[in-house]
């Protein structure tokens, strides 16, 4: 086992270097110099050209900016390892300090998300799978295709319709309280929610159609430890992979479920950093979700190797 | 029968034929065997006798017309601001689907904006598949370590989900619409040279392509002339899906701001514009929303028939 995780973890190390590498050269591939960026965002033509200019010269020589690009790229990577990306350009302040801010409330969103997804859509998908045929079963089916299909900032207004809106029941924007993560919890759920049900219901049906279900079944079991116990614990490896899958899903949702919630969180940083051009916020906020997916990825393979042993000496 | 390689196991007459329709395709002047229906004709009948593929197909169809042939026709303007007549509702006269905050016909606009959607995520689609295809072919027909890098790099992106990679194109670029078609288009790259790649692996082994090759035909006619088509269909099945992705990625990054600005008519931007508007106008906000869906709920039912129909084998009965 020991040796299966270390080499789930060495496999790993290609994709986190490749996305740091990517995340840095967003800094020398942006048209232009990135300190004219950074300047004409910090002092808008303040002082002569002369002081100015050994200013520029002052902030290239202090960044290492004059260094070969693979220096820059060790002595970045170096600080981003410690969590060091530098300062905001227009907020002047820690690109750590302000994603850390912001992190509780992205995270509390994925995570109620998670969760909603994982308990509605494995209830659904099961009793689809008992009444399978049946008007509930199809109702579950269109759902969970609905939810491919409909984007979810726009099943986002529609909820904001019906329930802020319409039926007044639910605050529409904001975030810091329970009532207001109840919409976007919905929103960022759905679409996981959907294909856990289709999942679900797919290999419950098959488990249920093996030869050990008609002898437990003519043993007299009754039909909730029949389906609890030896059904579903037989079903739950491909849901187990959905619901890691759905973690990258998550982080890449928020930012749009974020937006349209008016949220204070990761996400909308994100977006307000691009339109700014905050570069080293992006820098920092990508490069720590890139992170998070890859350490989620990790943990669901390394899951498989203690639900199934073998995968553990196969691959 | 001793030496057992898949090749020998294949019934000589078959064989036969394969090598001599080969050669009769790379040499013009003789005459065409007479083929029974190729492989593409069948799926073809298979998806006709679909009926979802096909009121799939007619939805489309009916949208593409209305985008593309109606604006020729008749003369109109999404455009044409009038304040007197703005945020009116449904059914009002002249306005089938109301009017904006500036007076704009909704129903104009949505048509403007599906020739836009469409537009955009084909050309983003075809800019994946002609990269991706393009990769596909060359590392799947010579291998080597180029192959081996480059699989590599797009095993990374894969695993990636695909609007950290956009934005980070977007961060460099800047914002606008044809810039999110860019990234939207180098998104899909991957999963196209996926698998072209692994449909050159399948094919390249396979005896007409070393008869081709032991006639002296090159290696460039080789991969486009007997390699390509066999690749279409697995490439089509991605194609379908890979363009409701673009429009739906495409009017996600419009409603963030970053895509299509104002005021161009754009589903998502639409959208994005119709929040400020939630409590005194939902049409502004159900036309665009139910649009979307209704595309993109085609084109993935479509995709769904045509794999089926391409590969009857993994056909996904019922579930």
């Amino acid at each position: 086992m020991a040796r299966f995780i270390a080499r789930r973890l060495v496999d790993s190390i290609p994709v986190l270097l490749l996305s740091s590498i990517l995340v840095f050269l967003i800094l020398h591939l942006v048209p232009g110099d990135p300190i004219d960026a950074m300047m004409g965002a910090a002092s808008f033509g303040i002082g002569t050209p002369e002081s100015q200019a050994k200013l520029v010269a002052d902030i290239r020589e202090q960044l290492g900016l004059n260094d070969p690009l693979p220096l820059q790229y060790l002595h970045w990577l170096g600080n981003a390892l410690r969590l060091d990306f530098g300062e905001s350009f227009i907020r002047h302040q820690k690109v750590a300090t302000l994603i850390a801010q912001r992190l509780p409330s992205t995270l509390e969103l994925a995570g109620a998300a998670l969760v909603l997804s994982v308990v509605l859509g494995m209830s659904l998908g099961i009793v689809a799978a008992l009444r399978r045929n049946t008007p509930i079963d199809g109702a579950v089916m269109i759902l969970s295709l609905a939810g491919v299909s409909l984007p979810s900032f726009a099943f986002a207004m529609l909820l904001i319709l019906v329930f802020s809106v319409t039926l007044g029941w639910l605050p529409a924007t904001g975030s810091g309280s329970l009532d207001r993560l109840i919409l976007p919890a919905l929103v960022l759920g759905y679409e996981g929610t959907g294909l856990i049900a289709r999942l679900t219901r797919a290999s419950l049906l098959e488990v249920l159609g093996r030869e050990y279900m008609t002898t437990a079944r003519a043993k007299g079991l009754p039909p909730r430890i029949l389906v609890l116990r030896h059904a579903l614990r037989n079903a739950l490896i491909p849901i187990v992979t959905i619901v890691g899958l759905q973690v990258g899903r998550l982080l890449a949702g928020s930012i749009i479920v974020e937006t349209v919630f008016a949220r204070q969180g990761v996400g909308q940083l994100a977006i307000d950093a691009i339109l700014q051009k905050d570069y080293p916020l992006v820098q920092g906020i990508i490069l720590l979700t890139a992170s998070a997916y890859v350490v989620a990825n990790l943990l669901v393979d390394i899951s498989y190797g203690f639900i199934n042993p073998k995968i553990r000496t196969a691959s | 029968m001793a030496s057992s390689t898949p090749r020998s196991e294949r019934p000589p007459d078959i064989a036969r034929a394969q090598v001599v329709s080969a050669v009769v395709a790379d040499r013009k002047r003789l005459p065409a065997l007479p083929r029974s229906a190729g492989p593409y004709r069948r799926a073809w009948w298979r998806l006709r006798r679909d009926r979802m593929a096909m009121l799939s197909a007619a939805v489309l169809i009916l949208m593409g017309v209305v985008a593309y042939v109606v604006p020729l026709v008749i003369a109109i303007d999404p455009y044409k601001q009038s304040l007197r007549d703005s945020l009116l509702p449904p059914g009002s006269a002249g306005h089938l689907l109301g009017t904006d905050n500036f007076g704009r016909d909704v129903l104009l606009r949505l048509i403007d904006g599906g020739r836009v959607s469409l537009t955009v995520g084909l050309i983003a689609v075809v800019i994946s598949a002609s990269v991706g295809g393009l990769v596909g072919l060359v590392t799947g027909y010579f291998g080597g370590w180029v192959d081996r890098i480059l699989m590599r790099i797009i095993d990374v992106q894969l695993g990636f989900p695909g609007i950290l990679l956009a934005l980070v194109i977007i961060t460099v670029l800047g914002s606008g619409l044809e810039k999110v078609m860019v990234a939207v288009g180098i998104g899909g790259i991957p999963r196209f040279a996926r698998v072209v790649r692994g449909s050159v692996l399948n094919t390249k082994g396979e005896l007409y392509v070393e008869a081709a090759r032991s006639i002296g035909v090159s290696d460039l006619r080789i991969m486009f002339v007997h390699l390509v088509p066999q690749t279409l269909g697995a490439a089509i099945t991605i194609a379908t899906f890979g363009l409701a992705t673009a429009i739906l990625s495409i009017a996600a990054l419009s409603f963030l701001g970053l895509g299509a600005q104002p005021p161009t008519a754009e589903w998502g931007l639409m959208l994005s514009e119709a929040r400020k508007y939630l409590r005194t106008a939902w049409w502004l906000a159900v036309f665009p929303g139910l649009s979307i869906m209704l595309v993109v709920l085609s084109v993935n039912l479509l995709g769904d028939a045509v794999r089926d129909a391409l590969d009857p084998r993994v056909s996904s009965t019922a579930d």
